[in-house]
């Protein structure tokens, strides 16, 4: 009976990606000589038809910057960006696509990325998530886990970024932030002394385009650790890694 | 007789001409009153929405496999991956995986013996790949599935004997894609952490094979 229930959702799945696919197909006409058509999304992969000047064919998907087109014959296949933007739309003007470019990276607002480094002695490895949400400014999700040789921990913390010069490939940004840092001592140890307390975050770095969709950011942050003890803990971190933006 | 015959034709002639630059000249005068055309063809003419194409540039993918944790018997693996492709070439993955390490010599050769208390160990680890070679590779005589050879390496945590450490990995596979939307991939990684749990304090180097099945989305 599971089995059955299991088919028959698999079919009325696929019976709805297929109907998707019909429907949310556009035609372009091509302009140049001709195009080619891979069998994948990528240059290494061979080319099996192609396509002639005029002939129209229907854009069906997109991964990368690789497009899976329906020739008028039916033939399916992957073409690429600057081939596509050979072809024509139905109001006779060029197909145009923004590729990713510097020009993006100015005015990206999504950018998720890994940065690993030094926190404190230890290795810390982090995953960040920002959103830009005005020319300089932007939010910012990070979660980092700390690999002691005594304790071992977690921060979890957001903060907003101001990029001082937005428009130049690198730029140095400023942070301010707040979070919440668990320490916990390794199982070895004798007495454990396990803590979480609420951190402020100051730092600075550089964030620059490389290519495509990356972006290299390298950064340093000062932790004020408001322990229950009776002094403030004072913590260094220098980390650097890269990003990718939307 | 002819001229009788010649007569008739030319009248017939004569009238149709007539008929003719009747007809001709009513049409004129109706191409010059014609009012311009105020409606026009009903045919849609949608420009290339890009933003409308569906992108399928996630792949979701689950595992199954051999992990051999150093010292340890080899020990069934499984686990799941979400990767985003962001080139042609280049392509960000996380993993999750979870193994139950087998015996070590010292628990095989001392009956009752447990050198660990909790025998699970979990990883993570966020890796970007490299799509080396993209092509085709022919399984049995008249089919070609679209194939690629990856390089991987990454950062990530593992979580075993009571502490979890900082684990770095580099690998490669082999991925065939039987259609554009379904992955089949043989993945071969070394995940390289620090362990005390044999006395030494040691960086172990722990090779994994996988069997992966991915859908893209």
């Amino acid at each position: 009976m599971k089995f059955l229930w299991l088919t028959v959702s698999l079919f009325f799945i696929f019976a709805h990606a297929v109907a998707d696919d019909i429907d949310n197909i556009q035609y372009v006409v091509v302009a140049d000589p001709y195009i080619e058509m891979h069998t994948g999304p990528g240059k290494g992969y061979p080319i099996t038809h192609v396509v002639e000047r005029d002939q129209e064919i229907g854009v069906m998907k997109r991964r990368t910057d690789w497009y899976k087109v329906r020739s008028s014959r039916g033939k399916e296949g992957w073409v690429s960006t600057e081939q596509l933007k050979l072809t024509l739309q139905p109001s006779g003007l060029p197909v145009d696509i923004p590729a990713p470019s510097l020009e993006e990276y100015r005015t990206h607002r999504w950018e998720v990325g890994v940065l690993g480094g030094d926190f404190d002695d230890s290795t810390s490895l982090t995953a960040y998530s920002s959103y830009t949400f005005s020319r300089h400014l932007s939010i910012e999700a990070d979660i980092t886990q700390i690999f002691g040789n005594s304790s071992d921990g977690w921060v979890v913390a957001a903060n907003l970024t101001h990029t001082f010069v937005p428009q130049w490939r690198a730029s140095p940004f400023f942070l301010l932030g707040t979070g919440i840092i668990h320490v916990e001592s390794k199982s070895t140890l004798a007495e454990p002394d396990d803590s979480t307390e609420q951190v402020a975050i100051v730092g600075a770095g550089i964030k620059a385009y490389i290519s495509e969709r990356f972006l290299l950011r390298a950064e340093y942050k000062n932790y004020m650790v408001f322990s229950s003890k009776n002094d403030n803990e004072d913590v260094n971190e220098w980390k650097a890694g890269f990003a990718v933006f939307f | 007789m002819e001229s009788r015959i010649r007569s008739i034709f030319l009248t017939m002639v004569r009238f149709s001409c007539c008929i003719l630059m009747v007809i001709s000249g009513t049409v004129a005068a109706q191409e010059a009153d014609a009012p311009p055309q105020v409606i026009e063809s009903q045919v849609e003419r949608r420009d290339l929405n890009v933003g409308a194409i569906d992108t399928e540039d996630f792949e979701l993918t689950g595992f199954v496999g051999l992990m051999s944790v150093e010292d340890f018997e080899s020990s069934a693996v499984y686990g799941a991956r979400l990767a985003y492709h962001i080139s042609p070439a280049f392509f960000a993955e996380g993993s999750y995986g979870t193994t139950d390490v087998g015996s070590d010599a010292f628990e095989r050769q001392t009956p009752g013996a447990n050198t660990l208390s909790d025998r699970t160990l979990n990883y993570y680890d966020l890796s970007l790949g490299w799509n080396v070679l993209q092509g085709e590779s022919f399984v049995g005589s008249t089919r070609a599935w679209n194939s690629v050879f990856y390089v991987i390496a990454g950062v990530g945590s593992t979580d075993f004997a009571g502490d979890d450490q900082f684990t770095a990995n580099f690998g490669f596979g082999f991925k065939f894609l039987p259609t554009d939307s379904f992955s089949v991939r043989f993945d071969v990684r070394d995940y390289m952490f620090d362990l005390d749990v044999t006395g030494t304090d040691k960086t172990t180097h722990n090779m994994q094979m996988t069997l992966n099945l991915g859908w893209f989305f």
